[in-house]
């Protein structure tokens, strides 16, 4: 991703240069952004955070660049549709915002060669097909760090949604992040089954914290684990948003999703002639996963959070820093190395010390 | 038994909404009319009472706004299926969609806004009474609510002249009219109060049970209503073992999850749907009290002979 | 004071014309509406009836959507007909793509050509299975079918959940919920190069005239006309109400289990999570929007295909929420059911010559 970033700013540097000579050579593309959201941008959730970067493009480039979006669109066989029709108004740059609109987006991208498009959390890159994610596991471990200096009872709620690579990598790098400050923090699991049902996810964390977890920790869309946690008095970790409004006693930090710089860099770079397909995996260094004020615990505890969170950004602290083991006892990342992306990736193995069984 | 308390009272929440909207239900069914757009009119109450709440700092008055607004709902549905004769099944239906459509809309400026939730009941000495002080006495008035709602409807229905001619209309409309009962008129208000309590239940959705505005935030709870009814057939107690039956076995899966039992959790979420169906079938078996409940003229159009 | 007065005969002229009725109405109410919002109406009642459409892709598009909404429906209407109320094709469509599906994926690497007819043998069966249990439960428990239809549609959606997230994930994918994509020979041909327009779609025109002809020339067919429009007549003839509930659901649920199959086998290509957006309760209302009738089904299918293709595009080219389009769908069902009205009814001004209850 550096050596993309150095391609991307000497791009920057020679367009710079040719207009500078007056040349007038690269003449700067309007920018005409689509997404494709699979969920309403009223779930106050995922979707909801992708609309505030589509706004980020308008604010940033004025009238450089134009965006509409499509919510709510099913996985399924409409997805197809709603890309192609983007790509077929004259949308030069098109960002799909969902895992399920992996395939339809590579398809169609195959059949518009010169537009631009952009898929969250997938793996099929093309000539014209950017794939883009965020390292939200750096915050489950700063969370995690917080929750083993804040908890009491050492046990930990933890509300899921599905069991995909994406949440059980999350649990494991909250739990490593617990352990390193207090080894007898436990982790309970439930399966909501569902991104977005507030009851549900409520209920869920009602469970949890009658059989003792004092922390909640959520991987679903809705405030309402964090306003059981505030009704219920403990405390917890707000998702995809700063929740803090929801819960003003409760909330120590949100792992926020922040796409705001890399959408407007992407449409920047569609201005400027200069995209080229990327596969970008932002941490907290890229400003991606952002960290919600530290609020509701001691002094001692946000500093150590602080300092957490800066030294993942620096690198020093790699949350899957080996030796680490799975629930089998058998040796996954060795000592001395980090978990490669493509572990991360496919995650679907619990570490060693978690006392629960993944769904298969 | 201290894991007893704490999750009678999840229970409770988490049925409150059903029984709500599936008592109105009732009463609409029993006259006759069959409408599918429960979660339609739950969502327009769930927005317009979090909308009230929130610019007014009144929850009265949002729960007020949101029983106005799932009436003006359900009238829609009857002059549609009533004076018009419409299709109730897909008028329902449409309902829904407007529904959704309808509170996404008023909605779309109140994502993200916070509100207290209703208060629970204090009464110092009773509600600090050990074990079951909360449960009896710590609740908010919605939940009362409920619990009077379908003792009123079950005494209304057995005990009351109304009650009669409401389940005469619903079981034979042509007779009803023949001795004098404006079906229509009385069909009209029997819809009504369904969507009423519709509205209640999306009221206590956005105000008590998660105190906030998300689209679709009822996520489905319409549709168990609608089943519920059907489950209870046709009957107010049934109904209110019905409601916390589901409520109960929806929470317990969540328990027994992080418990940590091994089972897929897609399995655990089965639960709830397929023990409605296998206590449905136990008590289905018995035909002749299912004829003597079901109106027989659910969802067919009346139109008086001239 | 207006009222309606009952014709002696369905008008055959408002047949036809109490949907256009419905249409103009729409579109002026739709007008107001759009105007209120800060949009041209006409541009936004443009976007919505005619962008969708103004091309040969758009129209191969809305073939794409209506096909399951119109098998589905054909399925539903012969048991609305005999008042057998399932309301659970959304299950029945899910058993299909599984059943069906599952057979793709257990035979991943064939070439053979019995791959694909194979699938809409097992696609039918677990539809017919799905909608089977309902018809057992109601014949031999009593049990109603609103209630056990609707509920397996949850334990059914739940059981694709559990398969993709777990057994029948691809294993080249990176663990993410999916299956194993279908292979060639278990992919619908399309039958129109360079759209979507999958053998399903011509089978959905099929199913219209087999319907059809089922209900105007056969024995049951009678026998579903009569058992809708006279209950007790068909009870005194001695048609047997088991044997209709058994035949509309296991016909219904084949139906709708053939439309799964065609979607998972066709635009989509693989099992996952979501492969429906609730097309098996659409459906229900694109049947009665149908009057019930094969013909009027296949029209009420494209209406409302219509309807969410050009919901589509008021985002994309107008910046109208997708709320907006919800609202729009709900009114123009509102006037499309109300106006069916007129074709039992004479809308007369005026107080009536004879004392009847005020409309």
């Amino acid at each position: 991703m550096n050596v993309n970033l150095v391609k991307r700013t000497l791009a920057a540097v020679v367009a710079t240069g040719a207009l500078a000579l007056g040349m007038g050579a690269a003449q700067a593309e309007e920018v005409k952004a689509g997404f494709v959201y699979v969920g309403p941008i009223g779930d106050h959730g995922w979707s909801y955070r992708h609309d505030i970067g589509r706004q980020a493009i308008e604010a940033a480039l004025g009238d450089n660049a134009t965006t509409s979006y499509v919510e709510s669109v099913p996985e399924g066989a409409d997805a197809e549709r709603v890309i192609r029709q983007l790509a077929q108004t004259g949308h030069n740059l098109i960002f799909t915002t969902s895992f399920g609109f992996m395939n339809p987006t590579v398809k169609v991208a195959k059949q518009f060669p010169n537009v631009k498009f952009e898929h969250a959390t997938g793996y099929k890159r093309d000539a014209n097909v950017s794939t883009y994610a965020a390292r939200f596991y750096e915050g489950r471990y700063v969370a995690g760090v917080i929750a083993g200096k804040m908890t009491k009872s050492n046990i930990v709620g933890y509300v899921g949604s599905f069991p995909i690579p994406e949440v059980v990598r999350g649990i494991n790098s909250f739990m490593l992040g617990a352990w390193s400050v207090n080894p007898d923090v436990k982790v309970k699991i439930v399966w909501a089954n569902t991104w977005y049902d507030p009851g549900k996810e409520g209920d869920a964390a009602k469970a949890l914290i009658d059989q003792g977890a004092d922390i909640m920790v959520q991987h679903t869309d809705s405030p309402a684990p964090l306003q059981v946690a505030e009704n219920r008095g403990i405390v917890g970790f707000g998702q995809a948003s700063d929740m803090i409004k929801f819960a003003p006693k409760a909330q120590l930090t949100a792992i926020v999703d922040h796409w705001d710089e890399y959408y407007v860099a992407r449409a920047k770079a569609v201005m400027d002639g200069t995209w080229e397909s990327t596969d970008t995996w932002g941490g907290i260094d890229s400003g991606m996963v952002d960290m919600a004020p530290y609020t509701n615990m001691p002094d001692d505890v946000k500093a150590l959070a602080e300092e957490t969170e800066a030294k993942i950004a620096s690198g020093e602290i790699h949350p899957f820093a080996g030796p680490i083991y799975d629930q089998a006892g058998e040796l996954r990342i060795k000592e001395g190395e980090d978990a490669t992306d493509e572990m991360l990736l496919g995650m679907d193995w619990y570490i060693k010390g978690i006392d629960a069984e993944l769904p298969k | 038994m201290d894991w007893l308390i704490p999750l009678i009272l999840t229970v409770i929440t988490a049925s409150t909404p059903l029984l709500l909207a599936s008592t109105g239900e009732l009463i609409t069914e029993k006259s006759g009319v069959l409408n599918l757009g429960v979660e339609g009119m739950m969502l327009v109450g769930a927005i317009s009472g979090f909308a009230v709440t929130a610019t007014s700092g009144s929850a009265i008055l949002g729960i007020l706004a949101a029983i106005i607004a799932g009436m003006l709902m359900s009238l829609i549905f009857a002059f549609l299926t009533l004076t018009l004769m419409a299709n109730q099944v897909a008028t329902g239906l449409a309902l829904t969609i407007f529904g959704v459509g309808f509170s996404a809309l008023v909605g779309s400026g109140f994502v993200g806004f916070a509100i207290e939730p209703l208060p629970g009941l204090h009464i110092p000495l009773l509600t600090d009474i050990p074990l079951v002080g909360e449960i009896l006495f710590g609740q908010d008035f919605l939940v009362y609510l409920s619990i009077v709602m379908v003792i009123a409807v079950g005494f209304f229905l057995s005990r009351t002249r109304g009650g009669l001619i409401l389940k005469a209309v619903g079981d034979s409309h042509h007779s009803a009219h023949a001795i004098g009962y404006s079906v229509i008129k009385i069909r009209y208000m029997a819809t009504m109060f369904g969507g009423a309590m519709a509205g209640l239940a999306g009221a206590y959705l956005s105000l008590s049970y998660t105190p906030m505005w998300a689209e679709n935030m009822t996520a489905g709870r319409g549709w168990i209503a609608l089943a519920l009814v059907v489950f209870a057939t046709w009957r107010p107690g049934r109904l209110l073992a019905g409601a916390y039956m589901f409520g109960l076995i929806s929470v317990l899966q969540l328990h027994a999850q992080s418990a940590g039992v091994h089972v897929p959790s897609q399995f655990m979420s089965m639960l709830p749907y397929l023990a409605t169906v296998i206590v449905l079938v136990i008590i289905s078996s018995d035909r002749a009290k299912i004829r003597l409940n079901a109106p027989a003229c659910i969802g067919q159009a009346f139109r008086p002979a001239q | 004071m207006v009222r309606l007065e009952p014709r002696r005969q369905h008008s055959q002229a408002m047949v036809y014309l109490s949907p256009v009725l419905a249409i103009l109405m729409t579109l002026f109410v739709g007008g107001i509406i759009f105007s209120f919002m800060g949009k041209n109406p006409f541009d936004a009642l443009y976007t919505f009836f005619i962008l969708p459409i103004n091309n040969s892709y758009g129209i191969s598009e809305l073939f794409v959507k209506a096909t399951p909404l119109v098998i589905i429906a054909i399925g539903l209407s012969m048991g609305f007909r005999a008042n057998v109320w399932n309301i659970g094709a959304e299950g029945q469509l899910t058993m299909g793509a599984i059943f069906g599906g599952g057979l793709a994926l257990y035979f991943y690497d064939s070439e053979s050509m019995f791959l694909l007819p194979a699938m809409f043998v097992l696609g039918a069966i677990g539809g017919a299975f799905w909608g089977g249990i309902p018809a057992l439960l109601r014949t031999r428990f009593n049990a109603n079918e609103i209630l056990t239809s609707l509920m397996l549609t949850y334990v059914a959606t739940l059981f694709l959940s559990f398969l993709v997230h777990g057994p029948w994930r691809n294993p080249e994918g990176f663990n993410f919920p999916e299956s194993r994509p279908f292979p060639d020979a278990g992919l619908l041909p399309v039958i129109y190069d360079g759209t979507r327009v999958h053998l399903g779609t011509a089978f959905a025109v099929l199913v219209v005239i087999a319907g059809w002809i089922l209900l105007s020339k056969s024995v049951i067919g009678f026998q579903l006309r009569v058992v809708g429009k006279a209950p007790q007549a068909a009870r005194h003839v001695g048609f047997r109400q088991k044997r209709m509930v058994w035949f509309t659901l296991l016909l219904g649920g084949a139906l709708s289990g053939l439309a799964g199959l065609f979607e998972v086998a066709g635009p989509i290509g693989q099992l996952q999570p979501a492969i429906s957006p609730g097309y098996g309760f659409t459906a229900i209302i694109v049947a009665f929007l149908g009057r019930l009738h094969p013909l009027g089904i296949l029209f009420g299918g494209l209406i409302m295909a219509l309807t969410y293709l050009g919901g589509e595009l008021a985002q994309i080219t107008l910046g109208l929420p997708n709320a907006v389009t919800g609202l729009f769908q709900g009114i123009l069902l509102f006037f499309l059911l109300a106006c069916d009205v007129l074709t039992k009814y004479r809308v007369r001004f005026g107080t009536p010559a004879a004392k009847g209850e005020a409309a």
